[in-house]
């Protein structure tokens, strides 16, 4: 090879281009394409809008503004509550997915349906389906009691309930498929052993399925908690933040100040998320990147 | 044959007392829109579980383009296409050379790369949105498809070099070693060897670009306005300008713009499953 006939003539101090392999060349090579994005589609927007976040006039106008903390107070709802009822549901159903049987085996291929078809028409499904008039709900509500139903999304929180139901019916197949994964990879010997010395439902998933489930649990909760900070359309296109601008969230909240031209207030919403979201995302970082 | 014992048929119960609910709970919303589409806009409105005359008429006005909120339905979908696809070929390509270039070449500085990306990957994307607007205004790209595939890209690229960096990591070092002894350059590695080895992980990827530029909705109605640029999910957020929206064609057309991505999925599911939740969270 010729790097082997070259050796013995190395000249000390080479410049530094010739001090780099061939591979190494192509190795810069070949990630500059993702750098030039990241510059140019993260570093510089950044950065941009921390440039129009600048002006603490803007901090204050956000602390007067009656929607911006509702906006916040619907977020926290949205996450602590949600993401818990959703994860909760989730674990329940890995194990009852992870039940040898054929027909479950068929359900599971359906449940996934929800993560598989785009959110925007099953959610505008959902909006109708909760028309007060001519929805399907309140249809059945009257037919079976002859009472009108409840004006559902025009009730704020009503509205911020059905806004996170939708988010729980879209992603809940995610979670539990994953799960499934962690509830398959526990061994089957543990669970066998426990049989023989009789132990309960409960006991077998209190001493068995949790302790080897747990890390896995409460990665994927704060890793929901992340991107659910990010869910737009779950909020959007059921209420539209409405009523009277009572359901916003913070991922709806930038957009609803960019329509009315406030941008520097659009991008210090954001700019007030980040000491909540970059913990979260320092945390779970550590953990996945070893 | 035995007869089920009575303890069987508890537990069977209890699993259909679980499986009946969820099977509901998936499905209602899917069929509703299912129902509208193939109802007359009588039925549809009257809250009947099966509409009496089901028909396919609303298929028909929307592929006839026989509406003022369809005039422009087969662009938009080619709209929705042209770029999903773009999405998918351009993640692929800096995501398979980033990932070469960390996992295989150690290219120094790799693991800073890989970190910046890991950090972009969990910032919610709804966050960029707003600077991304304004940059892509800054650029001159907004209501251009460049814009929406930049910023697609952008979003897709962090997870797919995390996912095959670690694909690629599984690969033998012995393998590279061995085609560097029979004299094979680093183009020949990455084409001859490294590429079909990785060829699961790229389908999934690949995949997973494609679906998240066809699901997406909040970049590109910011960044896309124009009816004839517009991809269909924009089209679909603008029937509801109206008071009177046409909700059966709404969800005739939101019906067939929900089938090529559920098809795809069920196609590639074996490897959706395997690459993509192995990569979405590791205990």
């Amino acid at each position: 090879m010729a790097i082997t006939l070259s050796g013995d003539q190395a000249m000390p101090g080479p410049p530094l281009s010739s001090r780099l392999t061939p591979a190494q060349v192509w190795g810069i090579v070949l990630l500059a394409p993702y750098l030039l994005v990241f510059l140019a589609f993260v570093v510089y927007p950044v950065c941009y809008g921390l440039w129009l976040a600048r002006d603490p006039a803007n901090y204050v106008a956000l602390y007067n503004d009656p929607i911006f903390a509702r906006a916040a107070i619907n977020t926290l709802i949205f996450l602590v509550v949600g993401i818990n009822i959703k994860m909760m549901i989730a674990l329940f159903l890995s194990g009852f997915f992870a039940v040898q049987r054929t027909w479950i085996k068929w359900l599971s291929v359906i449940f996934i349906l929800p993560w598989a078809v785009p959110s925007i028409p099953t959610i505008l499904s959902v909006r109708f389906m909760l028309n007060p008039e001519w929805g399907m709900i309140n249809h059945a509500i009257f037919s079976l009691t002859g009472d009108d139903g409840p004006n559902w999304l025009n009730d704020p929180t009503v509205a911020l309930c059905m806004a996170i139901a939708v988010h729980i019916w879209k992603s809940l197949p995610f979670w539990t498929l994953i799960l499934i994964t962690g509830r398959l990879a526990i061994s089957h010997d543990l669970f066998e052993a426990a049989e023989v010395d009789g132990a309960s439902w409960w006991q077998k998933f209190r001493y068995i399925t949790w302790p080897s489930m747990q890390t896995l649990y409460v990665t994927c909760t704060l890793l929901s908690m992340i991107w659910t900070l990010g869910d737009f359309n779950s909020v959007y296109l059921l209420t539209g933040g409405g009523p009277a601008d009572l359901t916003h969230v913070l991922a709806t909240l930038g957009i609803r100040y960019l329509r009315l031209d406030q941008l520097s207030l659009a991008m210090a919403s954001i700019v007030c998320a980040m000491p909540f979201v970059l913990p979260l995302v320092y945390f779970m970082m550590k953990r996945l990147s070893r | 044959m035995k007869l089920p014992s009575l303890r069987d048929v508890a537990t069977e119960a209890r699993l259909l007392l679980i499986g009946i609910p969820v099977f509901l709970w998936t499905m209602i919303p899917i069929y509703h829109m299912f129902l509208f589409a193939i109802s007359p806009k009588e039925d549809a409105f009257s809250g009947k579980l099966w509409p009496d005359h089901p028909t396919l008429h609303n298929f028909e006005i929307v592929f006839k383009q026989q509406h003022y909120f369809l005039r422009d339905f087969y662009i938009q979908f080619w709209n929705s296409t042209v770029i999903a696809v773009s999405v998918g070929v351009l993640t692929l390509f800096i995501a398979t050379a980033a990932a070469f270039a960390i996992s295989r070449l150690k290219v120094p500085g790799g693991r800073a790369v890989l970190n910046l990306a890991l950090f972009t990957y969990f910032i919610p994307a709804a966050f960029l949105a707003v600077p991304m607007y304004r940059t892509m205004g800054n650029y001159g790209l907004l209501n251009n498809h460049w814009s929406l595939i930049l910023a697609m890209v952008t979003i897709a690229s962090p997870y797919a070099i995390w996912v095959l960096k670690q694909a690629s990591d599984k690969l033998p070092v012995e393998l590279d070693e061995a085609a560097v002894m029979d004299g094979a350059t680093t183009l020949q590695i990455f084409r001859l060897v490294y590429l079909p080895l990785m060829m699961p992980s790229l389908v999934a990827i690949g995949t997973y670009a494609v679906l998240l530029a066809w699901n997406e909705y909040l970049y590109a109605f910011l960044l896309l306005s124009n009816d004839r640029e517009i991809t269909l999910p924009v089209a679909l957020g603008n029937f509801l300008a109206a008071d009177d929206s046409p909700w059966e064609l709404l969800m005739t057309t939101g019906f067939i713009y929900a089938l090529p991505p559920a098809a795809v999925y069920y196609a590639f599911r074996r490897y959706m499953v395997g690459g993509l939740t192995a990569g979405a969270v590791k205990s």
